[in-house]
Parts: C-alpha cells; sequence; structure tokens
C-alpha cells in the first residue's frame, strides 16, 4: 500500500461496533492523513455528543459528526448523525438526508458506501464489521466493483457475524480479517500515510 | 471515460430536460441524493441507464409525474423530535403570545404531520384561534393528504409517545379519531391549516410570517440554493420572527445570517434581529419628529 494510493476509509458497523471501532482506531496515530467516515448504527435518540466523547476518550485521532456541507478533511474520523443518511457529493463535501430507511437503518451503511465508491473510486478502502442486519453489502459490493479495497470483520470472530456473511455472501472482497488484523492493516496503512 | 462519469452527464441532461420541460429545477439539489433517487426509479422501472429516461420524462407528462414523487421524497412524522417541539412550547410561544394574531409558514410541509402538529401545540397554549398556518410543498400529492389529515392507525403508537416527549400532559388521543385502519385528525385543527402548493427554488413570498419552519428540507438544497431560500425567509419574516430548521441544519451558507440570533442551538430555532445592526440606515431616523 502506497500513500499515492488511498484518499478515504468507510467504515460500517452496527450491533456491537462501537467496541469494534475502537478496537481498531485506537493505535492511530494523532498524524493519520486519511479521512475515515464511519456509520454505525445508533437508536435514533442515542446521546451522540456522549458517544462522540467517548470515541475520543479512547482514540488519538478527532473524531466529529459529519455536518452537511463539511469539507472533508484528512485526518478526521467523522460520524454520520443518528436518524440522517451519510453521503458525500463530488466536491468531497458531506449531505445529508432523511430519505425512508434502507435495510431498517438511517444512516445506512450501504448509502454511505455507494456514494463514497462514487466520488473516491480505486481510492477507497471500506471496512464492514460486527452487526445482526444486511447493511452494507451492497455497498460493499459496489466499492470492490469500483476498484477499492474492500475488508470484513471475520465472521467466525465477529461478534454479531450477520452483517460481516451477508457481505462475504455477495463479494469477493479482499480480506477477511480478525479486529485485531483489522488494526494492523489500518497501523499499516498509517505508517504510509503520515502527515510528517 | 469511466461509467460514472457517463451517468453524470445523463443525469445533467435528464435534470436540464426536466427543467426545459416542466419547470421543475432539481439542478441545485445536492447531487448525491438526486443520484441516488434516479438509479432507484431506474432500477424499479426496469430501465438499463439514466439515459433511458430521457425520451419517456420529455414526451410523457405522467412519467414524469411519477419521478417526480420519487423526487420530492416526503419522510415525515407527527412531532419530529420532540425536544424541538418542547422548545417552541417554551421559549417561542411565550414571546408570540404579545401579538394579536400570528401567521406561521410551514415550507416543505410533505404529508402534513408537522402542520397538525404544531396546530395541536398552539391549542394547548391557548393560541389556535388567532393563528393561521400555511403549510406549502411542491408535492400535490402529499399536500392532498395532509389536506385529508387521515394517516395510518399503525403509527399512533410512535406518535403518542412523540407527543409525550414533548412535556405536555394533555393526551394525543383527544384530537383524532380513529377507524379500524387510520386516525382521522380533528377538525378544528384542520380548518386552521391552508395547505398549498409553492416552490421554494421558484416561488415568491406570499404573506408576513411570524414564524417560519423548513425543518429537514435545505439539507437537499446545495450552498446557491440555499442562499436563494434563506433570502425568501428573510424577505417573508417579521423583525422578531422565528426560523426553525431540522436538527442538523443551519444558517451556514445564508449570506445574511448575522441578521439572526441563535436562540436555541440545540433546536435549531433563530430568530431575526428586533432592530437594525446598522442604526445609521434606520429610515425611522429620518422620520423622528424635529424639535424645532
Ligand atoms: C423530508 S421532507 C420534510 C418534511 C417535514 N418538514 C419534516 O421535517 O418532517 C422534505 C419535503 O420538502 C419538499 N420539497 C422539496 N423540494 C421543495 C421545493 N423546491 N419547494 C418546496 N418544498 C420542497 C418535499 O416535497 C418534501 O415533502
Amino acid at each position: 500500500m502506497n500513500n499515492m494510493k488511498y484518499r478515504a476509509i468507510v467504515i460500517g458497523t452496527s450491533a456491537g461496533g462501537i467496541e469494534a471501532s475502537v478496537h481498531i482506531l485506537w493505535k492511530l496515530p494523532v498524524t493519520f492523513a486519511l479521512p475515515i467516515i464511519l456509520v454505525q448504527h445508533l437508536h435514533k435518540d442515542q446521546d451522540v455528543v456522549a458517544l462522540v466523547q467517548l470515541y475520543n476518550d479512547r482514540i488519538p485521532v478527532q473524531v466529529e459528526e459529519a455536518e452537511e456541507k463539511e469539507q472533508i478533511q484528512p485526518g478526521h474520523i467523522y460520524l454520520a448523525p443518528p436518524d440522517y443518511h451519510l453521503l458525500i457529493e463530488r466536491d468531497e463535501t458531506f449531505s445529508l438526508s432523511v430519505d425512508e430507511k434502507v435495510n431498517y437503518s438511517r444512516p445506512s451503511i450501504d448509502v454511505l458506501f455507494e456514494s463514497a465508491a462514487d466520488v473516491y473510486g480505486p481510492s477507497l478502502i471500506g471496512v464492514l464489521m460486527t452487526g445482526a442486519n444486511h447493511d452494507g453489502a451492497l455497498g460493499l459490493q459496489r466499492i470492490k466493483q469500483y476498484g477499492g479495497m474492500t475488508l470484513v470483520e471475520d465472521p467466525a470472530t465477529a461478534k454479531f457475524p450477520e452483517m460481516p456473511k451477508s457481505a462475504l455472501a455477495c463479494t469477493e472482497v479482499d480480506y477477511v480479517l480478525s479486529l485485531d488484523a483489522l488494526e494492523k492493516v489500518l497501523f499499516t496503512l498509517a505508517a504510509d500515510c503520515s502527515n510528517g | 471515460m469511466q461509467e460514472q462519469e457517463i451517468e453524470e452527464i445523463e443525469r445533467t441532461l435528464l435534470l436540464e430536460a426536466i427543467f426545459l420541460r416542466y419547470g421543475y429545477d432539481f439542478r441545485n439539489y445536492s447531487q448525491a441524493t438526486i443520484k441516488r433517487r434516479i438509479r432507484q426509479f431506474v432500477a424499479k422501472n426496469d430501465f438499463e441507464t439514466v439515459g433511458d429516461l430521457l425520451p419517456r420524462v420529455i414526451r410523457d407528462p405522467s412519467f414524469f409525474q411519477s419521478l417526480f414523487f420519487d423526487f420530492s421524497v416526503t419522510v415525515t412524522e407527527m412531532f419530529r423530535d420532540p425536544s424541538f417541539y418542547r422548545a417552541l412550547r417554551e421559549e417561542v410561544i411565550p414571546l408570540l403570545r404579545t401579538y394579536p394574531f400570528i401567521k406561521i409558514w410551514l415550507a416543505g410541509c410533505a404529508t402534513g404531520e408537522e402542520a397538525y402538529s404544531t396546530a395541536i401545540l398552539l391549542q394547548e397554549e391557548g393560541m389556535l384561534e388567532k393563528a393561521t398556518i400555511f403549510a406549502t410543498d411542491i408535492n400535490d400529492d402529499s399536500l392532498l393528504r395532509g389536506q385529508k389529515g387521515i394517516y395510518p392507525l399503525k403509527l399512533v403508537r410512535e406518535y403518542t409517545e412523540n407527543y409525550q416527549n414533548t412535556g405536555s400532559v394533555c393526551s394525543f388521543s383527544q384530537y383524532y379519531y380513529a377507524d379500524q385502519k387510520h386516525i382521522i385528525m380533528d377538525r378544528t385543527l384542520k380548518n386552521k391549516i391552508t395547505f398549498a402548493h409553492h416552490n421554494l427554488v421558484s416561488d415568491q413570498v406570499f404573506g408576513e410570517m411570524h414564524l417560519i419552519f423548513c425543518r429537514n428540507v435545505m439539507i437537499y438544497f446545495d450552498n446557491t440554493l440555499q442562499d436563494r431560500v434563506f433570502k425568501l425567509f428573510d424577505q417573508s419574516l417579521i423583525r422578531g420572527g422565528f426560523l426553525c430548521l431540522g436538527n442538523r441544519e443551519s444558517l451556514r451558507s445564508f449570506s445574511l445570517s448575522n441578521k439572526y440570533e441563535r436562540l436555541d442551538t440545540k433546536n435549531r430555532i433563530y430568530r431575526k434581529h428586533v432592530t437594525h445592526l446598522h442604526k445609521s440606515n434606520l429610515p425611522i431616523i429620518h422620520s423622528l419628529p424635529s424639535h424645532e
């Protein structure tokens, strides 16, 4: 992996996902030079301020809620706001929508992944982890189709294997990895594309 | 050229064709969402590409109608974001009490749930009598449903829960009667709401307002269009009037945002300044009686 190739990482996860995200992100250096965009399924009344705080207490890279029209910056981790779909525009800004739920979810992982694939094409890394539904499978397929790299948490060790499984059922993904291995991949990537 | 780029050309042509043929301008909508809706429409109707829609859209108005309804997705609910309605009750209503009448504009009202929610709140605060509610949208189908005020019974539990979370001490069930499948909203509420077609992209101001809601509509517009619509609201709002946006919307793209203060940051309630910022520009100064 060299630092010219990848420009963004999208991560999708549902039940068990908060721990999983912290697990793979807690070692990232503050100098990490890619934006990370995260859909974590939440209850719509979830206290998102508290969740962002929890992430920031555990992850060195700045975690914040994505805002509509905001320019995506490297070295930030953006969380999709509860009850909104998060999409990426061609000029690398965020859009939000309250369109119907997709896979019973809003935000939906598919919606983020598909729009990210449109924008970043082969320069995108998609990561799908633990969850008890089917969201993200089609989105990951799109990322693969457009030449991006696809990583899926190993259903054998995932807390809720259904989401990784349904992704594996519809796409030849690039890597199937444990959380420890995912953490290492991101760490290696970080060494390759850090600011300094 | 890559598939995505070709599709983008097709989408550009489609939006241009819709504008030229039907006058509806979606060119300044957030494209990521428009793209998604067009793709869904293509798949649902067994077309291969976005380009395939073009000849049908241009020649067949009823075909355009169905695409149009998919474009103006109207997802809404009663008392969406209960904490917003609580803030309305506690922070805005007291400031509106002194007016002899109040005019309220709900722009992008979808199927009307927001309008009924507002009417209920006003009723409980004893303000419905002197209120007029204009609820507007571009989707005529939704407007008609709002006018009827009939909603699926299966949503009642959720609506009731939302209602209770607004801090109301009454019961939601007093505002409708139910048959086996529907709830039908009370007449006194319905009579206070005027549903009308109004396009924020191309239509003008239609009256002076004390309170404007435009919730979860601006997220679908780009910066240029947002600024246009904010100007429209600014022209409509009286000084000291209120503008309520969706939970994740702000005045950021509005060139005149300094004319507004944030009344409630979390619930996105803004208030237009009562006086001009630049007092020297006040026309009233010239009409002050002289002491000579
Ligand atoms: C997601 S709904 C929001 C409904 C409601 N305000 C709420 O927050 O629950 C967005 C609405 O905006 C309407 N809309 C879209 N473009 C519009 C335009 N140019 N002028 C007026 N309404 C528009 C759509 O038809 C749709 O009903």
